[in-house]
């Protein structure tokens, strides 16, 4: 593909209960990342075309195509368009791959992809989901809320608390490693309030010496949800193996909920000379695949075939992966299909203790581990999202 | 000037124009087309006559309107169009009415249900009049139907979509004290000529009146109009829809959708688009079997239609009951029959074990005295009409006996013949077992010609079903005397004949046997039970085998002599779980289920050791056909070979007396439901996979080669 990641900025992810980012809209979040790109690069933007963002809660201060709206804010001009995607948790890489297709096409020369959710203040559900209300649609696609989905993918593949919760522990404890170390440096902006003072430097969700014993007081979310809710019909009627819905995720061992925002710098070759810059990776291959609706988080293993396959690679020829830790059942179940080492995938962290800003994460995961590979000095990395509604998407990116 | 209409009247006096329901040829107010008719005429006069201060509903008969005349909407040939025509009528009528301009006020006399409770709530005042036996409620979902008029759309209107739909799904009845604090209706009075009285008052007092959803700025209650956000109380409806209905019935479906899409409607619009679910619901082969089944044929059922013909115009009543056998089963027929009045013997060996029989009776009433459904005086009535007895001669005078003795054929007869030396020559004696032949027992007997099977099913006061068992030499006198007795318990009756296990004992075996060979053949138990229940058996066939007991199954199968190689295999089972494994059942708290003496029962976890078991090792399609097919190819066996009389006896009893799911009409109907062609398709693999159990009898194939259905 023809297609390169110039560079990338993010900014931290703030936590929802009295975070750092809260007081900032996300127009102004996505601003401060998109000038900061900018900055970062000293880019001329009046060559960026457009701007893709992903966002999943598209409604209110979200609302209105925000795309446009932060493109103009941030002062890439008149002639900078804007278009905001929704693949749900997977928006922000969708964004890239939007990105990657367009200038592989011809399409355009330079655009910048990226997202931003902030969950705070747009809360999860706002803008409605017509599966989960209108009865027609509810009863004939079996729909569930996804932290049950986790839960009843754990049921039936026999992950047990425990097997969650020490998967919680390594991923807080492996971001508290990177934050001493300093490892997200190359792509982390601070971000400053209305005064221009700094009020977030770091992810503020992971708490590196969270132990097992910690997360075993937590008290699982979805029991109530699924015994009042009347959902467990649904998933008797749909599996009917699982005899009971063994419920092990808690607020610790899913991905935080936190506002964040993320953009990166993708070209075709030859604009590198206009504008200055050299590529660090090639967009090697991307895939989408869709699954089963109803258990819902299972595109990450199949998608990751289909996009290997594209590229002509096997899992051998990856070097890291970023899987996201939408549940820590996802990627636990990600390793024992694939045979995929933890050594080798989210080596910093991930969305449990770094928290998941649904529409900038994807994007994040990208940069993240291209900064990863530079740093270890490797050469081919596999992105991937588990996506409400069955889907999966992936990326694999190799340096240049 | 007064108009004459067949069914519906207008009367008008001082002003004020009386619409008066009293419909011709039934026994309370149905709308049928005539009626509707008549109706949307009567509504047409009085929202032209410009002299009238305002209109009242009001019924001459006993109930205010209970509804659809389901006969009617059944009736063959009915086309959409023509049906289209009727319910548009009915809902303009209702329509017109409210915005008539003029104050409305519906009088409540009796029971308004289905489009009774429809016709009420399109009027502006809606006054009931106390009676213990009135309802008002949108119960068209009990019958697999839903509200046609109206009442999806004026009960979202009045109480928002949560309750509506609650309220609408389970069928809720409301008496008249519920409904005014729902607000369902407005005023209670305690006399009629109140009622007239008041409704006189209130309009004279409101001249402007309008419905709440015609003033201007108003709101559905609890949701913001066409915007459904993500706290939208349709995310957990829709799951308690499928917790209730496993998506098998589309009336519940319909209903919701109804509502949800009514949110965001101006009212004209929801109320068509309600009579368009309305018409996909009764046009549903679901909603005309439930009807058909669970209605119509249980009403032909307790009218006795199945009585010889030479006693299908008197109806005998028994004057004297004499039950032998003060266990559970003797102890719910005696509180049965005292419930409705009949003097009760209820005999046993002892004083004492009598009295514990009647303690039944008295735990019930004291039950019900608490929470205030019952007197003090009415439970009195009924309590003594029950004498606890340890004296064969207090059942001299008895007309009729049921025997409900031990199930052992010695100890039955030795009970009859001390029986027949007291009672009358002309009583009859009914045996309330569940397996032995009734000509067996009749053995037993001085006057088998009086001698017949009358089997309950347990709880008596809860089940609604009794299986008449005639034997070789029973007479049609004793046929009429049983039917007789039990539609004056107000229960329903269905006739058969003799055989091992009559009919449904029998069908209910197939279930049974079938689940262990799933579990036999390594299917993983939870799947089992959990596809029994998508297909909409209330309790699956493991949980079902724990409750009867492995040990009676055994017992049960022991006393035939002929059994198959796969009734061996079953049995081996069965007997391994039973004796081997020492799990016979809920009772000893070990079956295939474990029982905690706290919490909710769960699947023994080593049958999957015990079994082998794999959740994929059947489609659910299969393992589905696997349990329903056997019930309904057996139900067939015993329709051919006359242990069954009618179809119609065969679904009542699968229905009422198994849980065969209501919506396929019961194991015969549900030949037809799935189209008997294919049906005998399915079994024919089904035998060639697992056995001939499976295989088909003649007389079906030739109907499927017809395509010949049964209704």
């Amino acid at each position: 593909m023809n297609a390169y990641i110039y560079d990338h900025v993010r900014s931290p992810r703030g936590k929802r209960k009295g975070g750092a980012l809260m007081e900032l809209s996300p127009s102004m979040l996505a601003t401060a990342v998109l000038k900061g790109l900018q900055q970062k690069s000293n880019l001329d933007t009046s060559k960026v075309e457009d701007v893709i963002l992903g966002c999943v809660m598209q409604t209110g201060e979200q609302g209105g195509n925000i795309a446009k709206t932060v493109a103009q804010q941030a002062g890439y001009g008149d002639r900078v368009s804007g278009v905001t995607l929704n693949r749900f948790c997977a928006s922000g890489l969708e964004a890239v791959n939007h990105a990657a297709a367009y200038i592989n096409a011809g399409y355009a020369d330079l655009l910048v992809a990226g997202g931003v959710e902030s969950m705070s203040r747009v809360e999860m559900g706002a803008d409605g989901m017509a599966v989960a209300i209108q009865p027609r649609l509810a009863m004939d696609n079996y729909f569930i809320p996804q932290g049950i989905s986790a839960d009843v993918i754990a049921t039936k593949y026999g992950y047990s608390r425990k097997d969650l919760d020490t998967f919680a522990v390594e991923s807080h404890r492996r971001a508290g490693v990177a934050q001493k170390e300093d490892r997200f440096k190359n792509s982390l902006l601070p971000i400053k309030d209305v005064v221009g003072n700094v009020i977030c430097t770091k992810d503020e969700h992971a708490r590196p010496l969270t132990t097992l014993e910690d997360l075993a007081k937590l008290p699982t979310s979805f029991d109530m949800m699924a015994e009042m809710g009347g959902f467990n019909a649904v998933v008797y009627d749909k599996y009917p193996e699982v005899e009971k819905i063994n419920h092990v995720h808690h607020p610790g061992n899913s991905s935080g909920i936190v506002d964040g925002a993320g953009a990166m710098l993708i070209g075709n070759k030859e604009i590198g000379v206009a504008i200055g810059l050299k590529p660090r990776a090639v967009i090697k291959a991307v895939a989408i695949y869709s699954t089963d609706p109803t258990i819902m988080l299972e595109g990450p293993v199949p998608v990751t075939r289909l996009v290997l396959k594209k590229a002509g690679m096997k899992v051998s020829d990856i070097d890291l992966f970023e899987v996201n830790e939408a549940f820590a059942v996802v990627p636990l179940r990600f390793m024992e299909q694939l045979n995929v080492s933890h050594d080798q995938l989210n080596v910093n962290g991930g969305a449990i203790a770094l928290g998941h800003p649904l529409g900038a994460t994807g994007c994040m995961i990208v940069g993240t581990l291209l900064d990863e590979l530079e740093r270890r000095n490797k050469q081919v990395g596999l992105a991937t999202l588990c996506i409400g509604g069955g889907m999966g998407v992936a990326t694999i990116i190799e340096r240049v | 000037m007064d108009t004459m209409q067949k069914h519906v009247t207008i009367q008008k006096a001082d002003g004020i124009a009386t619409i008066t329901f009293n419909v011709a040829n039934s026994p309370v107010n149905v709308l049928n087309d005539d009626s509707i008719k008549d109706f949307a005429l009567a509504v047409a006069d009085v929202a032209k006559d410009q002299t009238l201060k305002g209109v009242v509903v009001a019924s001459a008969k006993s109930d205010f309107l209970s509804g659809g005349d389901l006969k009617s909407m059944m009736r063959p040939g009915l086309t959409k169009e023509v049906f289209w025509g009727t319910v548009m009528q009915l809902t303009q009528a209702i329509r017109q009415l409210e915005t008539c301009g003029k104050p409305v006020v519906a009088l409540i006399n009796g029971n308004a249900l289905g489009g009774g409770c429809e016709m009420a709530l399109g009027c502006h005042y809606r006054i009931m009049l106390q009676r213990a036996d009135s309802r008002i409620g949108l119960v068209e979902c009990s019958i697999g139907l839903m509200p046609g008029a109206g009442g999806t759309q004026r009960f979202l209107r009045l109480f928002g979509p949560q309750k509506a739909v609650e309220y609408i799904t389970l069928s809720k009845k409301f008496t008249a004290d519920e409904a005014l604090k729902d607000g369902l209706v407005h005023q209670i009075v305690n006399t009629p000529e109140e009622l007239v009285q008041v409704a006189k008052k209130w309009i004279l007092d409101n001249p402007q009146a309008i419905q709440p959803w015609d003033k201007k700025g108003y709101r559905v209650p609890g949701a913001p109009i066409g915007k459904l956000g993500a706290n939208d109380p349709f995310f957990f409806l829709n799951a308690h829809a499928r917790k209730n209905s496993h998506g098998n019935y589309p009336n519940i479906t319909n209903v919701l959708e109804a509502i949800y899409n009514g949110v965001a409607l101006p009212i004209e619009k929801a109320l068509e688009l309600e009579a368009k679910y309305f018409m996909n619901t009764l046009f549903s082969k679901e909603a005309a079997n439930i009807i058909r089944s669970t209605f119509l044929n249980v009403g032909e059922a307790q009218k006795g239609v199945a009585k010889p013909a030479a006693f299908l115009k008197q109806k005998s009543e028994t004057k004297k009951l004499g039950i032998l056998g003060a266990g559970m089963m003797g102890a719910g027929v005696a509180y049965v029959a005292a419930k409705v009045g009949i003097p009760t013997v209820l005999k046993d060996v002892t004083k004492e074990a009598a009295q514990k029989g009647k303690d039944y009776s008295v735990k019930i009433e004291e039950s019900k005295i608490a929470k205030k459904k019952t007197t003090r005086e009415k439970a009195d009535a009924i309590l003594s009409k029950i004498t606890p007895s340890d004296s064969v001669q207090d059942l001299a005078g008895c007309d009729l006996i049921i025997e409900a003795v031990f199930e052992s054929e010695k100890l039955k007869n030795q009970v009859t013949k001390e029986t027949e030396s007291v009672i009358a020559a002309d009583a009859f004696f009914g045996s309330n077992t569940s397996t032995i032949p009734i000509s067996d027992l009749a053995k037993g007997s001085v006057r088998p010609k009086n001698f017949i099977g009358i089997h309950f099913f347990s709880p008596v006061d809860k089940m609604p079903l009794v299986e008449i068992i005639v034997g070789k030499e029973t007479g049609d006198a004793a046929i009429a005397k049983a039917i007789d007795f039990v539609t004056q318990i107000k229960k329903v009756p269905i006739v058969v004949n003799d055989g091992r296990g009559f009919f449904t004992s029998r069908v209910f075996g197939q279930y049974v046997y079938e689940g262990v060979a799933l579990l036999q053949d390594g299917v993983h138990p939870a799947v089992i039970e959990n596809v029994a229940k998508k297909a909409g058996m209330p309790v699956g066939p493991l949980a079902v085998t724990d409750e009867v007991n492995l040990k009676l199954v055994l017992h049960t199968a022991s006393e035939k002599k002929d059994l198959t190689e796969f009734e061996k295999k079953i049995i081996a089972t069965i007997d391994k779980m039973a004796n081997q494994l020492n799990r016979p059942g809920k009772k000893e708290g070990a079956g295939f289920y474990e029982y905690p003496t706290t919490g909710k029962k769960y699947l023994w976890p080593e049958l999957n050791k015990h079994f082998a078991c794999k959740i994929d090792q059947l489609s659910h399609e299969v393992i589905q056909q696997r349990l329903l097919h056997t019930m309904a190819l057996d139900t067939y066996r015993c329709l051919d070979t006359k242990v069954l009389r009618t179809p119609q006896d065969g679904d009542l009893g699968s229905i009422l007396g198994l849980g065969f799911p209501p919506y396929t009409g019961g194991a015969i109907s549900y030949i037809d439901y799935i189209g008997v062609d294919r049906f005998v398709e399915q079994c024919d693999a089904l035998a060639k996979q697992f056995g001939d159990r499976f295989a088909v009898p003649d007389s079906l194939r030739a109907r499927a080669k017809d395509k010949k259905k049964f209704y």
